[in-house]
């Protein structure tokens, strides 16, 4: 085991892959000599030539789709857009051509490309900076999505998704970049569709992914100081959804806490309290709940932002809540 | 060309505002005052000064992610701007938008933008509005040389051109679009070169020297107010401060930046130029230096005394009912 951040583990995993297979490339705005905004292709151009680390032009709508029409040729283009806010720029390209193609030619189509791109909130970037999109992608069929927690399931993810034959969208977090985390030494890939039970528990399930998954641990420690043992289930795989591992928990626990940055309405987490509630509902011992972001554009003051989305604190009192506990 | 004095003193002082203003937006941020990310519009000022003295208040523009120029130019106080990029509650957009997002619709600046060549069809509709209410107002889009590559560009232009739309496109081609020089992403050196295929006037200019963009500006006004349509113009320039406040630069030398500074600073051209032909003084460029200079200390403390923007202020202006 090594320890190494979240970015790092994204460098990493693109190195291995792009020097395992000629076919893999990564192309986005910033990404050679720069070593992309985050620093997560430094060295990227010297090892593997501008053929495969391309300094793309601002179209991302272009060249988005143009990562399409490789993939339909076999290659396995790792797309970077600098924000997530910026896929309704190229929607097309994700929407209607690479989530459509195999299924639409009757299975003759493969779009083995990879989309990365951060989101979040808490960096005080204002509305077209600060979105938790997922949901956008997940409506979608025909695309898969991840948005993993940890360097080690970033790292085993992503490097899966450049590997599977299907469009696979990777979102990712600016304010997790920086986190560190063990890594396991050699060859490591997770399977997409793997959830992962990150903290073992009775009372409740708090199901998370992203960087909130951090912060229902920590409302989970907060919770054990008061007696009450929280189960954290983080997806890391959002579509394929691995439903049987949160719906053994949610049997197990009896009640269900979902946990999404993104705002409340028409988020991935209303899916997820629909699917409980339409299959678990025998086990439940509560509503499900929802502790979300506000259905609010993301302010620029700090002294605003801060209020439109989850915390440890705030998840901490939504599970009290469900449990009908005072604090 | 002979310029009225209280017209150049008027280009100085917005010239000379929106260098000082920039500075100080740099020292704040990196002293930790400023959240978020700011872009600096230092050594461009002649171009959305030059442009904006050709318009009216009547006029519109839309700006860029580094539009605190714009702003100023077009006519917004700096009061407002400074508290919004603290992020407080007097700002321009009540502090909900910050440096990326100041508008003043008061004085026709239709807004900044952090999503790069998102303004030009804001433009494009805000001259159709013009067209259909014949009111004679014409509508600026500023853009960067990187946003030149935006699909946007060509839907926008070439709307404008079909339909003889009173929109004036014009490009800060400060040689870089962040880390990314301009002709490693084009073909072409000029982007003027691109009105051609859409017929239209395609324009090169001298971005540091304010008098030869005020000159192409009105012939593009001119135009559009006549019915004849949109002009692209390129405004040639340098991009002097990082991409961001805090940009570590790597991929130029302080060198390059510094030659480019030294050889072709707009103000110091303006300045050379006005002294030269004896229209202005050096004392009065001194005098409306130091007058900028103490309007932008008020600026500074005043954003900090006030108050942030209360939590019950969260859904206002989400609709035009507020909450959702
Ligand atoms: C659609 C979109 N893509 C990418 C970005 C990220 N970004 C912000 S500014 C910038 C460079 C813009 O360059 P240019 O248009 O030349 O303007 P300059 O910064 O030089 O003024 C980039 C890539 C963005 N904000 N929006």
């Amino acid at each position: 085991m090594r320890t190494v951040t979240y970015g790092q583990a994204i460098s990493e995993a693109l190195r291995e892959e792009m020097r395992r297979d000629p076919a893999v490339f990564v192309l986005g705005e910033d990404m050679g000599v720069m070593g992309s905004v985050f620093g997560l292709t430094k060295g990227f151009l010297a090892e593997f030539g501008a053929s495969r680390v391309i300094d793309t032009p601002i179209s991302e709508a272009g060249f988005t789709a143009m990562a399409v029409g490789a993939a339909l040729r076999g290659l396995r283009p790792v797309v970077e857009i600098m924000y997530v806010d910026f896929t309704p720029v190229c929607f097309d390209p994700i929407a209607n051509q690479a989530a459509k193609m195999r299924y639409m030619t009757g299975g003759q189509a493969a779009v083995p490309l990879v989309l990365r791109a951060p989101g979040g909130a808490g960096r005080r970037n204002a509305g077209q900076h600060s979105q938790s999109l997922e949901a956008l992608f997940t409506h979608i069929p025909g695309l898969k999505v991840i948005a993993p927690s940890t360097p080690a399931d970033i790292k085993g993810l992503l490097k899966t998704a450049i590997r599977d034959d299907d469009p696979v969208v990777c979102i990712e977090h600016k304010l997790l970049y920086a986190a560190k985390g063990q890594i396991p030494d050699g060859e490591h890939l997770i399977p997409l569709g793997r959830a992962d039970v990150k903290r073992p528990g009775r009372d409740v399930t708090l199901v998370a992914w992203s960087r909130q998954v951090g912060f229902a641990l920590e409302a989970a420690g907060i919770l054990a100081g008061e007696g009450i043992d929280a189960e954290v289930v983080d997806l890391r795989s959002l579509v394929p959804l691995d439903w049987d591992t949160l719906a053994a928990s949610v049997r197990k626990t009896h009640r269900a806490v979902i946990v999404q940055e993104a705002v409340r309405r028409g988020g991935y987490g209303a899916e997820l309290a629909a699917q409980i509630g339409e299959e678990l509902f025998d086990s439940l011992d509560a509503p499900v709940k929802r502790i979300a972001g506000l259905n609010v554009v993301s302010p620029f003051s700090p002294a605003l932002e801060d209020l439109t989305y989850p915390n440890p604190g705030t998840i901490a009192a939504g599970v009290r809540e469900t449990l009908g506990r005072q604090p | 060309m002979e310029y009225e004095r209280d017209f150049l003193r008027h280009l100085y002082r917005r010239m000379v505002t929106i260098r000082l203003f920039e500075e100080k937006v740099g020292e704040l941020f990196l002293g930790g005052e400023i959240p978020g990310f700011v872009h600096l519009y230092v050594g461009e000022e002649a171009i959305a000064v030059g442009v904006c003295a050709a318009l009216t208040d009547k006029d519109y523009i839309t700006s860029t992610h580094r539009g605190h120029g714009h702003c100023i130019a077009k006519g917004a106080q700096i009061g407002p701007m400074m508290a919004e990029i603290f992020g407080k509650k007097p700002g321009y957009c009540k502090g909900k938008g910050g440096s990326m997002h100041i508008a003043d619709f008061s004085v026709g600046m239709l807004g900044a933008n952090g999503v790069v060549g998102g303004g030009y069809n804001l433009a494009v509709g805000a001259a159709l509005a013009a067209q259909m209410r014949k009111s004679g107002e014409v509508a600026v889009c500023f853009f960067g040389d990187g946003a030149s590559n935006r699909g946007t560009f060509h839907e926008g232009v070439n709307m404008a051109a079909a339909w003889k739309l009173p929109a004036i496109f014009v490009n800060e081609n400060n040689q870089w679009a962040s880390t990314t020089p301009y002709r490693t992403t084009n073909n072409i050196e000029d982007i003027a070169d691109r009105a051609k295929g859409y017929g239209i006037p395609g324009v090169v200019v001298d971005g540091n020297d304010v008098f030869a963009v005020i000159e192409v500006a009105k012939a593009a006004v001119a135009r559009a107010r006549e019915g004849l349509g949109p002009t692209l113009i390129e405004a040639k320039t340098y991009r002097i401060k990082g991409h961001f406040v805090g940009d570590p630069e790597k991929y130029r030398t302080k060198e390059e930046v510094q030659k480019h500074f030294t050889a072709n600073d707009p103000i110091k051209n303006f300045a050379q130029k006005v002294i030269g032909a004896g229209w202005l003084k050096q004392a009065d460029l001194d005098a409306i230096h130091a007058e900028a200079a103490r309007e932008i200390e008020q600026a500074v403390a005043a954003a900090r005394q006030a108050p942030y923007p209360d939590d019950s202020e969260l859904y206002a202006d989400l609709y035009v009912e507020g909450v959702s």
